[in-house]
Order: C-alpha cells, then structure tokens, then sequence
C-alpha cells in the first residue's frame, strides 16, 4: 500500500507492506537514530513524535502514520543541541544507546511543560529505559539546562533594563 | 510474530461492525498488546477517522470516545475535578507517555484484561458502554459477556453524579503491570470498592455487612477492609502469590478509605 506523511518536513511517498511498523518505515527512509530496542513498546528507545506527539514508533503502523506528521531526531537537531551538551556534561549519556528516545521525549516534555519540577521530569521519561546510569544523570542535565536558561534569562532581564 | 493482510479505516461504523464479523479481522486499539501476540490478522481495522478521539460532556455524564488515548484521560481537568485526581493516578503507572499516547480507553475495555487499571477505576465509577450492535449497558454486565461477540465498543459513559473517589495500585517496580489494583467510590453513604489484578479481571464489592454505615474512620476502614480482603477471591501468578495479593488487599482497601476521607 501506498504511505504519504510528511517526514521531519519532507513530503513522503513510499510503498509499506499493511504491518510495516513505523520504525521500520522511518529507518528505511533513513532515520536511523530511531531504534528498535526491546521490541515490547516497554523501553522508549524508538520515539518519535507523531503529530508532535511522543510515541512508540515499534508500536505504530506506519499505515496509521498515512496522512500524519513524523517527526524524530533528524529533523530536530536544531532543538536537540540546546541541551544534549548538558546531559553530556553529567555523563548520563554512558553507552549512548538510550540516547535518541530520551532526547525525542525531553523535547515532548519541554515543549508541553517548559519549566518542570524535578519530579514532572522523572514521571515524564518514566517509559525510557537506561541501563548504564541510573537516570540520575539525566536528571541532573536536565536540571541544568533548565537553570542555565533562567539565568541566561535573568541577565538578559537585568541588561534591558 | 504478528502479520496483518489488510489495513482499513472505515469511514461508518456500519462498515466497521460488517468488518468485524469476520473471524480474521481485528479491530485496532493502540495495537499495544495486540502486536505482542503471534498472530495472523486478515483485516486490520482502525477506527481513527470516526471521530471516537474526543471526551465530551453532556449534563449526566462525560462520554469518552473509544479512541480516547489514556493520556488525554490522565490530563482532563474534568475527569481530575470528578475523581479527584484518581484518574491520572490509575493511568500514570502505564508504562510511559509515549505508551499512553497510544493506549486507547476502546482497547484498555475492550480487552477485559485482568491486569487493567482503567478497567478497575471505571467500574467503580459505574461506567456505562456503548457497544454499535448490542446497544448501552453496564460496564459490569459488558464484562461478562462471552469474548467471542463480535462488537464494536463506540464509547464509554462516566456519570457524573458527584462522589468520592480514591484509587491505589501496588507493583513490583515502577511502571510494570500491577500486582494488585482498589478503586474506591463512595457516594450517599454507599461505598463500592473495586480489586482489580486478581490476576483476574476486576470485581466490585459492596459493603453487605454494613461496616461503613456509620462512616469511615480508621477503625470501620480496617474493618470493612478485613472483611473484604477475607472474601475477594484472588490468585497467583509470576508477578504475585495469592497470600500476598490478600496481605495486599487489605492495605490498599484500609488505606484507600482513609485517605479518601481524609481521616
């Protein structure tokens, strides 16, 4: 069957078999961040958003994709570089593995909440598995990106005035 | 390995319900637990253009599209403002966002399954369900209808009488399925608790013996919770034993009552 959506801003038009799963389809247009990880819609590594919503590409049809929007992280580096830096800074980012799911949800979380408490962070990026650090270190490059925005936003505030 | 023939969005549900009667053909929800299962669909059917994605209000009741993702229950300021809060906490657990993103209320009832936690708080809110072919009746009665009717779940009718309303699930770890889930609802004096996870799917239990007639407080919510933990028939499977789903259930049952009055 024929599957037309619109891939990180391109228009695509491409043959899927009625079970290609999304993953498989976005992969094969060459999205390779997205990866297929426990294969059980249990781990987030295969996140992308779909109408700008964060969900599960191993879980998705790419049939039910016809029509939509995908978005994963090819198409938004750009959002992406402003705190991927940080998260590294922490050393959260161990065998790097888990890394393109928890980036594609914090960018759903701070795009939906852009100032999350502690906890709003850990019950968002509750569905990305990590089994190297322990999500401690996510937390805290988060968490200093978030800071690091309010100060950068508290001088600007001091230099207008 | 699941494999599907064909893919349809129906346009009607007529069409869907005629799709449907054949045995091949599945009626998709979020696919989340269907595309755990070996198994060969002729005709895959997707409902996701019959409008059934919205949560509406009607003076009696709020009525949920089948299509209804768990998120959108979880984040519903009526649906809080009705449970007080005990919506987002029966469906928070799942998993994760990008999980309930996909999850449908059609699919999370539809199924029946022992381990759903909407399942649970639903019947405690005395859900009513719109099925196309058999017409509105009680999610109670819906449940125990046989599986091999071949229906289409339309949507799901929350009264919305005011009552008070505390949910509460016990799991082995963090997003994993529950071992154990209590809906409580309370409303002119009668108490309706639900235990869901069994493993079995969720039953409801009245207070026969009248432990809360005089109210709750610690003393009738250890009572009625003794009681009904004493009763509730419950069983063991890899996740928990019998034993400990009883030990369980008269936690969640006592500290469900007392937190939802707030004694």
């Amino acid at each position: 069957m024929e599957i037309k959506l619109n891939l990180n801003g391109r228009a695509i038009t491409a043959q899927a078999d009625p079970d290609t799963l999304l993953l498989d389809f976005v992969r094969a247009q060459g999205c390779v961040s997205v990866k297929r990880g426990c294969d059980t819609a249990n781990c987030g590594l295969c996140t992308v958003l779909l109408d700008g919503v964060p969900v599960l590409s191993c879980s998705v049809l790419a049939a039910r994709a016809d029509g939509h929007s995908v978005q994963t992280l090819e198409g938004l580096q750009s959002e992406a570089e402003e705190f991927v830096t940080f998260i590294a800074d922490q050393g959260a980012d161990q065998c790097g593995f888990c890394n393109p799911g928890f980036v594609m949800n914090t960018i759903a979380l701070l795009r939906e909440n852009p100032d999350p408490t502690d906890e709003e962070i850990r019950a968002y990026l509750a569905g990305n598995l990590c089994r190297c650090s322990g999500y401690d270190g996510q937390l805290r490059g988060i968490r200093a990106y978030l800071n690091s925005k309010k100060e950068q936003g508290g001088a600007r505030d001091g230099a207008e005035k | 390995m699941l494999t599907i023939r064909e893919y349809v969005r129906p346009q009607t549900l007529e069409e869907a319900y005629t799709l449907c009667q054949k045995k091949s053909s599945v009626v998709l929800g979020g696919m989340l637990w269907l595309r755990m299962q070996n198994s060969q669909v002729g005709t895959a059917i997707d409902l996701c253009e019959l409008g059934l994605n919205h949560i509406e209000e009607t003076p009696d009741d709020y009525v949920i599209g089948t299509m209804v993702s768990l998120r959108q229950l979880e984040q519903h300021p009526g649906l809080a403002a009705l449970t007080q809060g005990a919506m987002a906490e029966a469906v928070k657990h799942i998993v994760g966002v990008q999980f309930r993103n996909l999850a449908t209320v059609g699919g999370s009832l539809y199924g029946r399954f022992g381990f759903s936690d909407v399942l649970t708080l639903f019947l405690a809110l005395d859900a009513r369900v719109e099925l196309y072919h058999a017409g509105m009746m009680s999610l109670a009665d819906f449940i125990g209808m046989p599986r091999q009717q071949r229906d289409i779940l339309v949507r799901v009718y929350l009264p919305r009488a005011p009552r008070r309303v505390v949910y509460l699930s016990q799991r082995n770890s963090a997003t994993d399925f529950p071992t154990l889930t209590c809906a409580i609802a309370r409303q002119n004096g009668q108490t309706c608790c639900v235990i869901g996870a069994r493993p079995m799917r969720a039953m409801a239990f009245d207070d026969e013996k009248g432990l809360l007639a005089a109210g709750v407080n610690e003393t009738s919510a250890a009572a009625f919770a003794k009681d009904l933990a004493a009763r509730v028939p419950l069983g063991s499977n890899l996740r928990a034993g019998e034993e400990y789903r009883r030990l369980a259930c008269e936690a969640l049952v006592r500290r469900g009552l007392v937190q939802m009055e707030g004694c």
